[in-house]
């Protein structure tokens, strides 16, 4: 991991750092949430995140992606504040609950990032894929116009991936998107999510409190501590691409999420 | 519907079964909604009929209680009289319908965008609220004189507090992270409010629509009572001063049909509108 690289290194292209976090803080009133994180995330790299409750997981994307401020430290994307890559969509969000708007069709859902500040006249990438191909590209074709409660759970979340996607992101910010879905679907869905990852190039951040999950999906695992949140150790997992369902039985793979099990319970 | 997530190859052999079992549960369903119809209807026409039975053993008098015999033949024999009194009515109803329900939509939007206006004036709200319909009705008769304007402003009153309240609750139903959605997004604060809390809210607005749809008959009604010359509430008092109960009977019972009426024009409404579940 190219952990010396700047931000200016990463504005001029070299080597390619997709978020960058220098000395972070967040703190909500007196309590720390998150202390002291330095951390370059590298461009197209598939990250996991794992950490015992209240290490902070989810506060650390909720601060990459602008929702909260750091109270201390830089945070940037791409080179440029949070701020910035918020309002020029550089970044997609995925919540655990898949937060579609219930009166509108699977489609309609999917449209819905690029109808919002289409009158303003902000100027928003766009996925060469039109929402429908997306909806394809997650499984659901045929099921455009479907209202969310005709959709099953996992067809749910699906559908908030396409919508991440319409607007063609460079970091996708997952947090914890599959935690309420049974282990079938979550196993379709982390290989779904692996192929998208490999065709679209997108550097995905992905929290998980699945050992597993953060195994099988990741080709770095941030291994984050509690109280305060801080960052504990980057794992590199150095399994091959593209990854199967039985990988998860080799030894390699055993190996790893023991080691993980380990640095878990010293966190 | 949720099979593409597990496939199940087993599928095949159970087709049969599968079938057998749909068509069971279609009938089961249609006997399940005839019931439903027939039996309120059958609990109806059984206590007519021992309205009927009562009132001619005992020898009620009709001005006292009519037989619903009596009242069906008023109702047919009077329906040109029970009609012309019947517009007016709807109309005063529907008026004050929407301008109710209008007032009450832009005063909850108000309130929801600034606290200011909430807590200056959420409690005239409640006050005004707090006000019997009935003893407000002559103050407001005073002010707006005889004409239509009163009974629309009576019956805008009744339905204007329901409204408000389940419009302002609608409006802040919205979850946080749909919020937080249109924050990723740079949404600003008029696309939220277009397209996330505006949908959001109607639901709680209907529920508040098919309230207001009953009670903004009554608001019509008590404003007639307060001095009208025609109109079903006019009709109830003169029928009744006049002792004439079969036709007092057929008034109310055209009053309960408006109602009705008003109520199931926004049930399907709704039902158009609201596809989704909540």
């Amino acid at each position: 991991m190219p952990s010396g690289a700047t931000v200016q290194a990463a504005a001029t292209g070299s080597p390619p750092v997709a978020a960058s976090l220098k000395n972070a803080y967040v703190r909500f009133g007196s309590f720390t949430a998150i202390e002291n994180l330095s951390l370059d995330v590298e461009d197209g790299a598939f990250y996991t995140i794992l950490g015992p409750s209240g290490c902070g997981k989810s506060t650390m994307l909720r601060l990459v992606s602008d929702l909260i401020p750091a109270a201390s430290g830089e945070v940037s994307i791409f080179g440029k504040s949070t701020e910035a890559a918020r309002l020029a969509r550089e970044f997609a969000f995925v919540f655990q609950d898949a937060t579609l708007l219930p009166w509108r069709t699977a489609l309609q859902n999917v449209e819905l990032p690029l109808e919002i500040g289409r009158k303003r006249g902000v100027k928003i990438p766009i996925s060469e894929k039109s929402p429908s191909e997306l909806l394809d590209l997650v499984g659901l074709s045929g099921r455009e116009d479907a209202l969310p409660h005709e959709l099953s759970g996992g067809m749910r979340q699906r559908v908030a991936i396409a919508r991440a996607l319409v607007c063609k992101p460079k970091l996708l910010l997952m947090d914890e998107p599959f935690g309420a879905l049974d282990e079938m679907t979550r196993d379709h869905l982390n290989l779904q999510l692996l192929k998208i990852w490999q065709e679209t190039g997108v550097t995905i951040l992905f929290v998980t409190h699945s050992i597993p999950e953060a195994v099988f999906l990741g080709q770095k695992v941030l291994m984050l501590a509690a109280h305060p949140g801080r960052l504990r150790e980057v794992v590199d997992i150095d399994l091959p691409h593209p990854r199967e369902i039985k990988l998860r039985d080799t030894p390699e793979f055993t190996r790893h999420a023991a080691h993980l099990r380990e640095l878990l319970e010293t966190c | 519907m949720t099979m593409v997530d597990k496939a199940n190859p087993g599928d095949v052999e159970n087709d049969e079964t599968t079938e057998k079992a749909l068509i069971a549960e279609q009938k089961f369903e249609r006997r399940r909604k005839i019931e439903s119809i027939a039996i309120p209807i059958g609990t109806v026409i059984c206590l007519l009929i021992i309205w009927q039975i009562g009132v001619r053993l005992f020898g009620v008098p009709t001005y006292i209680a009519p037989a619903p015999s009596d009242v069906a033949e008023k109702l047919v024999s009077q329906f040109p009289i029970l009609l012309a009194n019947f517009w007016p009515t709807l109309l005063e109803a529907v008026l004050g319908f929407i301008t109710g329900n209008l007032a009450a939509v832009f005063i909850a939007i108000a309130f929801v965008h600034s606290k200011s206006a909430e807590k200056a004036f959420f409690p005239i709200a409640v006050f005004i609220n707090t006000i019997p319909i009935l003893a407000i009705a002559p103050i407001l008769a005073l002010i707006f004189g005889p004409g239509l304007t009163t009974k629309v402003v009576i019956a805008a009153m009744i339905c204007f507090f329901p409204t408000l309240v389940n419009m302002v609750r609608g409006l802040q139903s919205v979850s946080p992270q749909a919020l937080e959605l249109a924050r990723i997004l740079s949404a600003s604060k008029s696309e939220i409010f277009w397209k996330i809390r505006l949908p959001s809210s109607l639901p709680f607005l209907f529920s508040a629509l098919k309230i207001a749809a009953t009670t903004c008959v009554i608001g019509a009604i008590v404003g007639e009572w307060i001095g009208a010359d025609y109109g079903l509430g006019a009709l109830i008092l003169d029928s009744m001063f006049n002792y004439r109960s079969p036709l007092l009977y057929a008034t109310v019972f055209m009053s309960s049909g408006l109602s009705v009426l008003l109520f199931a024009i926004v049930s399907v409404a709704e039902r158009r509108i609201i596809r989704w579940h909540t």
